[in-house]
């Protein structure tokens, strides 16, 4: 089967546990932003510690590889911080942006053309960016059983044990 | 899949469901999630209309090259999936001011949509500078115990809870 057919599937299924769940909503969203209502964090956070089991399975079996993206000081936590001021802002991320629309929000479809819009400006900075913030602090691909030494799945284990802590206090906190 | 009309379905479920459908996407096909390059691709396709020659030249453009790719796809599927989910369980609605907002700044459409085009450029420059957003990010990244994932995810929060606190700041 065509590769591009298979992202559009997975789309599909991923588009409708984001509308099911309601994390594509702009409430839910701020909510987390405001720490009011932890929906998307349990939503990620669940996402995450399953993929996480399956992601190294597959790894060590040689099935799939690995695709770290860069630590770089200057990018990520740039980008980062730049990124979350938009999210604020906007109240959808990237794909949950296309969610919302999918519902009819129409104020996400106004966030999808800045975000458009964006990019085209941001290929345009592009040299100027690479020259000067993607030079700051790069410690290339890195993981955290790379510099830690210890072995993954003492790592996922414990990554494991704490977001359930960690959803445990959610649901006592009732957030 | 019998979830309550207000309520929705359970967030741990539809997020450990999300990470099954990852990993099998993972060994299907060989790509993690991601969202905000597509955007870059997308812009693309639009500037080739007008100026062919300038995104030919645009190192950017060819490192992310305009064109329909897995992606994409992939992007495109999300909007059709909720827009599948929305209509079958009769809650799709064509709808501006999200009820957080329209409480805290009343009905007025413009600002809304102001705001939120703006939030946009900033969020996909954010994203790009920081090469992913919270899928590419926050999702991939943190399954694949990458560093930037960690890093990438809580400076994303710090920036959102301080704008967000500043917009809702005084209650509501």
């Amino acid at each position: 089967m065509n590769i591009n057919l298979y992202g559009f599937i997975t789309g599909i299924v991923f588009g409708i546990l984001l509308q099911r769940s309601r994390v594509i909503r702009y409430d839910k969203q701020l909510g987390a932003l405001l720490l009011k209502d932890m929906t998307i964090v349990k939503f990620m956070l669940s996402m995450v510690l399953t993929g996480v089991i399956g992601v190294y399975l597959l790894n060590d079996l040689g099935i799939a590889k690995l695709s770290i993206k860069p630590m770089i000081i200057g990018a990520v936590v740039f980008g980062g911080l730049l990124f979350g001021i938009g999210w604020g802002l906007l109240g959808y991320c990237p794909a949950t942006s296309l969610g919302a629309l999918g519902e009819g929000r129409l104020d996400a479809l106004s966030g999808i053309l800045g975000m458009i819009l964006g990019a085209g400006i941001f290929a345009e900075a592009y040299p100027w960016v690479k020259k000067n913030l993607l030079t700051i602090g790069d410690y290339g691909k890195i993981t955290l059983p790379g510099i830690t030494g210890i072995n993954h799945w003492i790592i996922i284990i414990t990554f494991l044990v704490l977001g359930l802590l960690l959803f445990r206090w959610f649901e006592k906190k009732g957030l | 899949m019998t979830v309550g009309e207000k309520k929705g379905m359970n967030p741990y479920l539809a997020g450990a469901l999300g990470g099954i459908l990852a990993v099998v996407s993972l060994w299907l096909t060989g790509k993690y999630f991601g969202a905000s390059t597509s955007f870059v691709r997308i812009a693309g396709m639009f500037e080739r209309i007008f100026a062919p020659e300038r995104v030919a030249k645009l190192e950017y453009f060819i490192k992310e090259a305009p064109k329909v790719e897995w992606q994409v796809m992939f992007i495109v599927g999300v909007l059709v999936g909720s827009l599948i989910a929305a209509i079958a369980a009769k809650e799709f609605c064509f709808k501006i001011l999200p009820d957080l907002w329209e409480k805290k700044f009343g009905k007025g459409n413009l600002k809304r949509l102001i705001v939120a085009f703006i939030g946009g450029i900033i969020a996909i420059w954010g994203a790009r500078l920081a090469d992913g957003c919270p899928s590419g990010h926050g999702l991939s990244g943190l399954m694949q115990l990458a560093v930037s994932g960690f890093v990438a995810l809580i400076c994303f929060f710090i920036g959102g809870i301080v704008v967000a606190r500043i917009i809702y700041k005084g209650g509501k």
